[in-house]
């Protein structure tokens, strides 16, 4: 009997626990257009994975869309306005990604949305943006489909005016890879693996028609699930078929254990992959097994770039975690296509933020399409699409273990 | 050349592994019909353990000879007090409610221990680096490194012990006699309890070897390493005849070798090209445990504890 009492106390302390967290969580949801200084506080949601896999970049695009929001702010770039970010985190799964959509599109002060980082979670997220017609921009997807339809390859079509993204697509990514393994690395048998997820099996699949169809041969290929740890019975296969290169679609996560073991089981051939693994984590995990790995990014390294090196010093300066190197500049870029277009739609109503939140979205959707600024990674403008204008793309090796850029140029 | 050798090897070592966290499985069924379904965290925590070890309390630098059997006791201390720990304050206090009850508290045991880690292991919301033993040897047409060495010796010689302890020992005798009938093991004067908490503490030592062997062979840990390890540990367990320590090691072969093969070979089957590789490894797996107990529904060895009435 005691026991069955103690069971009850401690289920009920239990359940007033989780309703109180839930309470936490709902209170930021309702309306308040204004604080007690007489401006304007507007929110802009960040939906990338924090925690968990593929965090190290998702934090990255987080704190690159902070600074872009702590610029405008302190720079007053909208009179009158604050804006405030609100970060969610998606773990990379497809579901939370739409329920933090659709938390996102609840809040009454929300105007657009920087996110998410990976292309499967954005397509269960297009449609929330879509119906509450607010803007979302993607600083990394790179899934054709997701701005140009599902029949990309023969009839493009846009499904969603309120997506954009700036980064570029994995078809023009894949075929700058198929390019320089054949062309620059001059490799002729690869190996292409894949983990079946929108951006791997997509990135995949356009590199393999691509460099078959530079004359390349491609010798295997195999479909891993995320989250595998154990790859010794792909790595033999790969030893067996004689490729001298191993393409992978995917993340990091996985891509790092490959190349680990892949060298541990005496395949001494390079891995080359998308920008989902380019991040340092990915050499942290790999160690020395990651030395002469190849990854293409979207844009130009952020190092390089003129206009960025405020940005890096500050993100430095500011200790932030996770990796800006990768979607850091794209995601400020984006975060500030949202605040002009924001800005624009305040000029336009004589220089009061419109009352009516949802007008306000409808301008800053039409705002975004019109963007057309020098931003910290290049030239941000979008497509009738909705795709990025901007079309560079760079291969990177790890040198002495560091993504160093190896080639840059810009996809046709 | 021929692959063959090489995938037996792969499959061989990875189902070694699972034998070693079946091992926790089977024992504490075996012994209170309870499936611990936190025992893949435990494992986890295991991983954990020796990692703090490595990389908190050895010095920089440190020979792996002398810090594997260092950390193999890391984290064996922090697997035992988690198993024993859960034993005590989350199962004991339930021992005479429903089944259903302790196994609900093991998946929440389950998901508790690897948001704690993930929370309050500094680092550990990702993949954390774990030192490799990476060093490869050429044995034919079969290449197989440190870490796998450590691996197979861990495995028989924990299994050896296992094996003469419950046999030999008086409270492996005691183990045996609580396994067939507590109540009247009890009335000898067996105390079940200490069985019990010695039960969960020799599969949580097993969890913390295999754990270390994890960590050598990949090179990296995270907190979800348990979820997946545990299920197929699980699966091993009861290929073998769940309550039977040979039939988890057993079960754990087979199932690391059937995993290897499909994913190796099924793909070069005339019309089956798109039903192999990799990504459907998991598949055959538990197809394989499917087919198993319907031609078996003992599992391969069946319990070799006397069924209770």
């Amino acid at each position: 009997m005691i026991v069955r009492r103690s069971m009850v106390i401690l289920t009920s302390v239990m359940a007033t626990g989780a309703l109180t967290l839930t309470a936490c969580g709902s209170r930021d949801d309702k309306g308040g257009d204004s604080d007690n200084g007489g401006g304007t506080t507007l929110t802009i949601g960040v939906d990338a994975p924090l925690s968990g896999e593929n965090s190290t970049t998702g934090l990255g695009i987080q704190y690159g869309a902070q600074i872009a929001v702590d610029d405008a702010n302190k720079n007053k770039l909208v009179p009158g306005v604050t804006f405030k970010l609100k970060a969610f985190d998606d773990k990379a799964q497809p579901a939370t990604g739409q329920s933090n959509a659709t938390a996102i599109t609840g809040d009454k002060t929300a105007v657009g949305a920087v996110g998410p980082l990976n292309s499967g979670v954005a397509q269960s997220m297009q449609q929330v943006f879509a119906s509450a017609n607010m803007v979302e921009i993607s600083p990394s997807n790179t899934n054709p489909a997701l701005t140009q339809g599902k029949d990309w390859q023969t009839a493009k079509k846009r499904p969603y005016k309120t997506y954009f993204r700036t980064a570029t697509t994995d078809e023009l990514q894949g075929s700058f890879a198929a390019d320089y393994a054949y062309n620059g690395l001059k490799k002729k048998k690869v190996f292409v693996v894949d983990d079946k997820q929108t951006y791997g099996a997509g990135l995949a699949k356009i590199f393999n028609e691509q460099f078959k169809k530079l004359g390349g041969s491609v010798v295997g290929t195999d479909h891993v699930n995320t989250g595998d740890k154990d790859f010794g019975s792909l790595v033999t296969k790969i030893k067996t078929s004689k490729a001298d290169l191993v393409y992978y679609g995917g993340q990091y996560d996985e891509s790092s254990l490959i190349t680990k073991q892949m060298k541990d089981g005496g395949v001494k051939i390079p891995l080359f992959g998308g920008d989902g693994m380019f991040a340092s984590t990915y050499i942290e995990t790999a160690g020395a097994a990651s030395e002469g790995d190849l990854a293409t990014a979207v844009g130009v390294p952020a190092d390089t770039l003129p206009a960025a090196k405020t940005f890096i010093e500050t993100y430095k300066s500011k200790g932030y975690k996770g990796d800006y190197g990768a979607y850091g500049a794209y995601s400020y870029d984006a975060a500030t296509a949202i605040i002009k277009a924001v800005k624009a739609a305040v000029d336009a109503n004589g220089g009061k933020v419109p009352s009516d939140i949802n007008a306000l979205r409808s301008s800053v959707v039409d705002g975004v399409q019109k963007s057309d600024f020098e931003g910290i990674s290049g030239k941000v403008s979008f497509d009738e699409y909705g795709d990025t204008t901007n079309k560079q793309l760079t291969v990177y090796q790890v040198t002495k273990g560091a993504w160093k850029a190896v080639k840059t140029g810009t996809a046709s | 050349m021929n692959t063959l050798p090489q995938q037996l090897a792969n499959g061989l070592l990875l189902g070694s592994m699972y034998g070693l966290i079946a091992i926790g499985y089977t024992m504490v069924y075996g012994i209170v019909q309870l499936i611990n379904f936190a025992h893949g965290e435990i494992f986890m925590t295991g991983a954990f353990g020796a990692f703090t070890v490595y990389f908190y309390i050895l010095p920089d630098g440190v020979s792996m000879a002398v810090a594997v059997p260092l950390m193999l006791v890391g984290g064996g201390i922090v697997a035992i007090l988690i198993a024993v720990g859960a034993e005590r304050f989350a199962y004991r206090p339930l021992r005479g409610a429903p089944r259903l009850a302790p196994l609900i508290t093991a998946i929440g045991l389950s998901l508790a221990l690897q948001e704690v880690v993930r929370n309050f292991y500094p680092g550990a919301d990702r993949a954390v680096a774990f030192p490799g033993l990476d060093a490869t040897h050429e044995i034919g047409s079969v290449t197989i490194k440190d870490a796998d060495i450590f691996l197979i010796v861990a495995a028989i010689i924990c299994m050896s012990a296992l094996a003469f302890f419950v046999r030999k020992s008086r409270t492996g005798r005691a183990m045996q006699a609580t396994a067939q009938d507590p109540d009247t093991a009890q009335l000898m004067g067996i105390d079940t309890n200490r069985i019990i908490v010695i039960a969960f503490a020799i599969g949580g030592f097993f969890a913390a070897v295999a754990a270390v062997a994890y960590g050598l062979k990949y090179g990296n840990i995270d907190y979800r390493m348990g979820f997946l390890m545990g299920l197929k540990a699980f699966t091993a367990a009861v290929l073998g005849g769940i309550g039977n320590i040979y039939g988890a090691m057993l079960g754990g072969l087979v199932l690391g070798v059937a995993e290897t093969l499909a994913s190796a070979y099924i793909d070069g089957i005339p019309g089956m090209d798109k039903l192999g590789g990799q990504s459907w490894a998991n598949v055959w797996a538990f197809a394989l445990l499917i087919i198993v107990l319907l031609v078996r529904p003992q599992g391969l060895l069946g319990e070799r504890v006397a069924d209770r009435a």
